[in-house]
């Protein structure tokens, strides 16, 4: 079974406590109304589907209950690093850090 | 407030003593959700010091609180305190929002007692339960079902589970309690 560390609350918890939330940071338009209807099916359904490193949401259910960030490697499907909701994206260094 | 006890009068006294289980007796249980910066003003209404942190447990009096979210905390009581927390948590609404659930009718406590402890939990249980903080709480999944685990010592665990999950995890634990005792 996974081990997944929550950045809640800082700890390597069991995968069956947590649920998958989706592709992370995709900012809902501001102003739906504006956006064309091709912009609003990209908004809705289109995802990337990356080969390697992917930046995914999920929610520590069965525990403190929040949502946080998870880069996960799609190959391996190894988590390399997670961080709280809101945080922006990792850079490469900081995933080479979280890596070694 | 329902009275009835789905575990009354069940108990597993272990041969050998090494683990046992029994029904916590009843009490009063809430779910508090408030904004951390306002820990203080809760804790003083609680009327002991709430764990700050995640996992964190402090019990004294008869009373157990611990930290399971950032926002959140769970909190045991007797029965005969509900009605002194209700007013003064209803009190502190006036300055300070936060929220503060009855959940006593929906929970029941097994205690988990015994050199065997962590074996019996461990093996229904997917995290490190010998890792795990004496004085510690946290929720997680026992086979399929989510509870409220306490470490309240080296060898004494007590699981807060629904009512209506209570009887599989009661016997689950049963049968590993008779595996330990025989050996398997």
């Amino acid at each position: 079974m996974l081990l997944i560390r929550c950045p809640y609350c800082e700890a390597e918890r069991p995968e069956v406590e947590f649920t998958y939330g989706g592709q992370a940071h995709i900012a809902r338009p501001q102003n739906p109304s504006a956006t064309t209807d091709d912009e609003w099916r990209d908004f809705l359904y289109i995802r990337a589907n990356p080969r390697g490193i992917h930046y995914e949401r999920w929610r520590h259910m069965h525990g403190c209950g929040r949502f946080f960030n998870a880069v996960r490697d799609t190959v391996t499907d190894k988590f390399v690093m997670t961080y709280k909701a809101g945080l922006p994206r990792p850079d490469q260094a900081e995933l080479e850090a979280a890596r070694s | 407030m329902q009275t009835h006890h789905p575990l009354a009068g069940r108990a597993l006294p272990g041969a050998q003593g090494r683990v046992s289980i029994r029904p916590v007796e009843d009490c009063t249980r809430f779910i508090l959700r408030i904004d951390p910066q306002n820990l203080g003003a809760a804790s003083s209404v609680w009327g002991a010091n709430l764990p700050p942190t995640i996992g964190g447990l402090v019990s004294g009096s008869g009373r157990i609180a611990t930290c399971i979210g950032p926002d959140e905390w769970y909190l045991i009581a007797p029965l005969t305190e509900q009605d002194a927390i209700e007013s003064a948590f209803a009190a502190l609404y006036a300055t300070t929002i936060h929220s503060l659930v009855d959940v006593s009718h929906r929970e029941v406590g097994i205690a988990v007692d015994g050199p065997d402890a962590v074996l019996a939990l461990q093996a229904s249980i997917a995290f490190d339960i010998a890792a795990m903080l004496v004085g510690s709480g946290c929720r997680t999944i026992i086979d399929r079902v989510q509870i409220i685990l306490l470490r309240e010592g080296q060898d004494s665990f007590r699981v807060e589970v629904w009512n209506s999950f209570s009887d599989h995890v009661w016997n689950l634990l049963a049968g590993i309690c008779r595996e330990i005792e025989l050996g398997v």
